[in-house]
């Protein structure tokens, strides 16, 4: 009567779509690397210099820290089957705020590391205050967060500009300028030039002008908060209970996970991302400024989604949005460098999103993917 | 016979002027499968969810192993040992198999005094790959999401976790609903063995062929009343099922 094997073995994936299976996890790293050898051959045909140079990796590094440190949160928040439209504003919150915490407190006779601090700690606190109060609505009221970002992000608009009084906050000391845009290290190309750490060379004139610096703090920091997310996102049981939220919901509150606590925490989580896009955006300008933040968030949740994480729910990655965002970035510079008009990047990077997604969705197809719930 | 598992005594629970559940008492005893039946509205899922934790009956008693108990919510009864499986699993399919048997219960490294505490995966995986052998259960892989998985081996999954925390009573609501007839028998072949390792099964069903397959008593309800008990050898189907029309009932010639 009982017979040992209980339950038949699930048949194996067939090697074909083994193989599907794999290109569409990888295809994002392949879009990219082909995107790359594109510009590298394509730019100097079109008249522009050199794509692949050390400078030009450092700027597109640059430029991404704040996509990316605002996509880092969302992909959090986006695993759990949520979403986060106020980021936008609250990085232009945290900008304005930290710059006023900056300057109040160096102008009260702070030393500059202190009052740098001070910026990042008010940053901080005001972005998590913002992500606790969506949460808060979200978790114990039921609203959707769609509509809670949404409302929240016109809420943090107005404060940010009320804060600014207008704008954008200058009279910040010069010397701030320092942390926002010097670097870890630097290669200063010809005649006595040579690899540094730490601090700048000092050099001038010719010799400046051919230092490359290398990982800027912004870049530094935000490789910080990446790999901080990677590690709670996939070594932590806070990482494993945001996969099972989107992934059942029911499923998470009949096995005792704390759900509402959860969510309530992942909006803080990408509120204080974003908020420490707004800090180190204060920094490297020397100003806070009230409309920093608003431009990137489609940007930002346009890198996740090319990253492979799903609106549904329950899949993605933290490095899926770094390469998202690579390619958003990559994109963006090779276009400018082929002076191609800057609007067709918009047209581009649109086509990009829906073909990651298209591309997510035949693999389901293919491979008879299950709908998420029982 | 040794003390009942569980035992149910003049449960009564009212939904305003409904009586969902009038006057029923149950006994369960130790490895033994109890068919629960009943047409769509008999209130055996009502009773079901009194003994997990779902609804607070409002009259009568429920001993378990002995004791007198009161779930106000479902981890209570859980943690007390009875656990229920409800036709959608309760489990995360894209997660892999440990993951789900020890969904929201991880087992964790301790860093820094607890500061820093990440996932022991490798220890879940074998502690998952010894519960599914206690059950001889096989799967190809058990860290590939369970999404991967058909229907029998995902509820395979839910009782295997059930199993690996020492539940003490099993509920299982239409386990076999949804389910290609192979894949049935596998699920009925699951609970007879849940029986011979001593965990008493309440069933509820529809399906006369799995009453018949495995289950050591029937009881059936109409309209919230118990109207039958029998051993599965002393009745047969076109009985149960008029009881479960309300054409018969023991009950009523009890008390005519």
């Amino acid at each position: 009567m009982t017979d040992s094997k209980a339950i038949p073995a699930g048949a194996r994936l067939p090697p074909e779509k083994r193989f599907i299976l794999l290109a569409s996890r990888l295809w994002a790293w392949a879009f990219l690397g082909l995107m790359i050898a594109f510009f590298i051959i394509v730019v100097p045909l079109s008249g522009g210099a050199t794509f692949l140079t050390l400078r030009n990796a450092m700027n597109i590094l640059v430029a991404i820290t704040p996509v990316l440190l605002l996509g880092l949160g969302q992909t959090f928040v986006i695993i759990s089957a949520g979403i986060d439209l106020s980021v936008g504003w609250v990085m232009s919150l945290a900008s304005v705020v930290s710059a006023h915490a900056i300057r109040a407190s160096f102008n009260a006779g702070a030393p500059l590391f202190l009052a740098a601090t001070l910026g990042f700690l008010a940053a901080v606190g005001a972005s998590a205050g913002v992500g606790l109060v969506n949460g808060l609505i979200i978790a114990k009221l039921k609203v959707p967060a769609f509509i809670v970002t949404l409302g929240s992000s016109f809420i943090v608009r107005g404060m940010a500009l009320l804060f600014a009084e207008n704008t954008t906050v200058i009279g910040l000391p010069a010397e701030i300028r320092d942390y926002g845009n010097e670097s870890l290290f630097y290669l200063v190309g010809g005649e006595g030039g040579g690899f540094y750490a730490f601090f700048r060379p000092d050099v001038t004139g010719a010799m400046l002008r051919q230092m490359d610096r290398i990982f800027t703090w912004p870049v530094v920091i935000t490789a910080i908060v990446v790999i901080i997310c990677m590690f709670i996102l996939n070594r932590t049981q806070f990482g494993r209970h945001t996969y099972a939220i989107g992934g059942n919901m029911q499923a998470a509150l009949r096995t005792g996970i704390p759900v509402e606590r959860h969510i309530i925490k992942l909006y803080m989580l990408s509120s204080v991302t974003a908020g420490i896009a707004g800090f180190l955006s204060t920094l490297r300008f020397t100003a806070g400024s009230a409309v920093i933040g608003d431009p990137l968030l489609l940007s930002s949740i346009a890198a996740v989604i090319i990253g492979g994480v799903s609106l549904f729910g329950g899949a993605g990655s933290i490095i899926g949005t770094v390469i998202g965002a690579l390619i958003i970035a990559v994109l963006t510079t090779g276009l400018v460098m082929m002076n191609v008009q800057a609007f067709w990047q918009f047209i581009v990077v649109g086509a990009v999103v829906i073909i990651a997604v298209l591309i997510d969705q035949s693999r389901d197809l293919i491979l008879g993917r299950r709908g998420r719930g029982s | 016979m040794s003390q009942p598992v569980l035992s149910i005594r003049n449960l009564v629970k009212r939904f305003g002027g409904l009586t969902a559940v009038n006057d029923v008492s149950l006994d369960i005893n130790p490895g033994e499968v109890v068919a629960l039946l009943g047409d769509n509205g008999a209130g055996k899922s009502t009773l079901i969810k009194c003994v997990s934790g779902v609804h607070l009956p409002d009259e009568g008693e429920i001993r378990f192993e002995g004791k007198p108990v009161s779930f106000p919510k479902p981890i209570d009864a859980r943690s007390a040992g009875i656990e229920t499986i409800y036709q959608d699993l309760a489990l995360a399919n894209n997660l892999d198999v440990p993951a789900n048997i020890f969904l929201g219960r991880e087992v964790k490294h301790r860093y820094l005094g607890g500061l820093i505490n990440t996932l022991n995966d490798k220890l879940m995986l074998t502690e998952a790959e010894q519960s599914l052998a206690t059950l001889d259960i096989q799967f190809p892989s058990l860290t590939q999401p369970i999404e991967s998985l058909s229907g029998g081996q995902r509820q395979a999954v839910a009782i295997a976790r059930a199993i690996y925390w020492k539940a003490r009573l099993m509920i299982m609501d239409e386990p076999t609903n949804n389910l290609g007839v192979p894949e049935q028998q596998k699920v009925l072949e699951l609970i007879r063995r849940l029986r011979d390792q001593g965990v008493p099964v309440i069933l509820i069903t529809h399906t006369m062929p799995d009453v018949f397959a495995v289950a050591d008593r029937i009881v059936v309800m109409h309209r919230g009343r118990k109207v039958t008990e029998k051993r599965t050898g002393d009745t047969n189907a076109s009985e149960l099922v008029q009881y479960m029309v309300g054409a018969l009932d023991d009950g009523r010639e009890v008390a005519a």
